[in-house]
């Protein structure tokens, strides 16, 4: 198996994979999501069997990585003072607090599949077969994910 | 109302920006053993040169022509490890004695090298090489015949030629037994500018 020097890869994906964390976890936990995904990708690397789509390969990791922080999250105490609204895994804010960050506040409150699915499709431009194959679910599971966060995002946009 | 696709067209143009990504990637995996070739470069009097090491020390030296940078690093990928990082500071010590080399303040090399590119004859040739002492030269029939092959004049050519450590390992300074140049990896301007420096005068190339 003829692998490329790992740094073409942070090179190719690093700012994309980012981006995509920072829309699925907010911008705070994601330096660390963004860490322990390029750490677990090295870790991986050598063994890796199929080097056609090391992009997808990416963004699976890093999906892990958001699902392990979710886990965390649901495991910690809330603090009482808390609004109970958002509950997503990514309360903060993404943004910089203009109207465009507030478009993927709401991304960050819907329910983790949809996120996960829109930030996928538009943060990082995966095609439905890619987020597929990230989220280990069906082609047509991905576009029905991407469809409902859109249906609710506009409704809530309405509201 | 919103349609579908200027909500979608909304959320691609006020996605998150790529922001600088995090540092400290490298420093991580250095402290996970997860960093196997560190790279970087160093712009020199005989040119850039790619200085790449592993955790047990300089593995690779490379003139860097015009787009080979790529075919250098991906031979490293898949001769050593593909792990591998641009991480400069982590060649600041090889760039440090190079630096000193090139000004003509350093006659001999203490950076820690891995010879693991270097196979048991080369390894013999070259380690004859790093033995003739700076500012003077040596023939690849000397060196041949200090690597035990006294009539391989041609196979110590091609152990020099495939040097993967030049400079550091001194191969510029073997020449041919009537004093012509005789090859070299980066090129006969390049040996004859090293050559120049040893002897105490200004590289022009």
């Amino acid at each position: 198996m003829r692998l490329p020097p790992f740094q073409s890869l942070l090179d190719a994906h690093g700012a994309d994979v980012h981006r995509f964390l920072i829309a699925s976890v907010g911008p705070v936990d994601a330096d660390d999501c963004y860490q322990e995904t390029w750490l677990a990708a090295l870790r991986a690397y050598p063994r890796l069997r199929d080097a056609s789509n090391l992009r997808g390969w990416l963004f699976t990791i890093a999906h892990r990585k958001v699902i392990d922080l979710v886990r965390v999250r649901a495991r910690a105490p809330t603090p009482v003072q808390q609004p109970p609204e958002p509950t997503g895994a990514a309360a903060a804010a993404v943004g910089d607090g203009d109207a465009d960050g507030e478009l993927w506040a709401q991304v960050a409150a819907l329910p983790d599949k949809q996120r996960t699915a829109l930030a996928l499709r538009f943060v990082a431009d995966c095609a439905y077969a890619e987020i597929a194959a990230v989220m280990a679910i069906s082609e047509a599971a991905a576009r029905r994910n991407v469809h409902e966060g859109l249906t609710r995002l506009r409704k809530d946009r309405s509201a | 109302m919103t349609t579908s696709d200027s909500l979608e067209a909304l959320l691609r143009g006020a996605a998150p920006r790529s922001t600088a990504p995090p540092p400290g990637l490298v420093e991580a995996a250095a402290a996970a053993q997860l960093l196997d070739i560190a790279y970087g470069e160093l712009d020199s009097p005989v040119g850039r040169l790619l200085l790449a090491a592993t955790p047990a020390g300089l593995v690779r030296l490379a003139y860097l022509d015009a787009g080979d940078e790529e075919a250098i690093l991906a031979d490293l990928a898949a001769r050593v490890s593909p792990r591998m990082l641009a991480a400069p500071r982590k060649l600041d010590g090889a760039r440090r004695e190079l630096d000193e080399y090139f000004a003509g303040r350093r006659r001999r090399f203490e950076l820690a090298l891995d010879w693991r590119l270097v196979g048991a004859f080369a390894r013999r040739v070259l380690s004859a090489t790093i033995a003739i002492p700076y500012g003077s030269v040596s023939t690849y029939l000397e060196v041949a015949g200090a690597a035990g092959s006294p009539r391989g004049s041609r196979a110590a050519g091609n152990a020099l030629g495939s040097n993967p450590l030049p400079i550091v390992i001194p191969c510029h300074r073997v020449l041919r037994s009537g004093g012509a140049l005789g090859g070299y990896t980066g090129g006969l301007d390049r040996k004859r500018a090293l050559l120049a420096i040893e002897r105490g005068q200004s590289p022009l190339m």
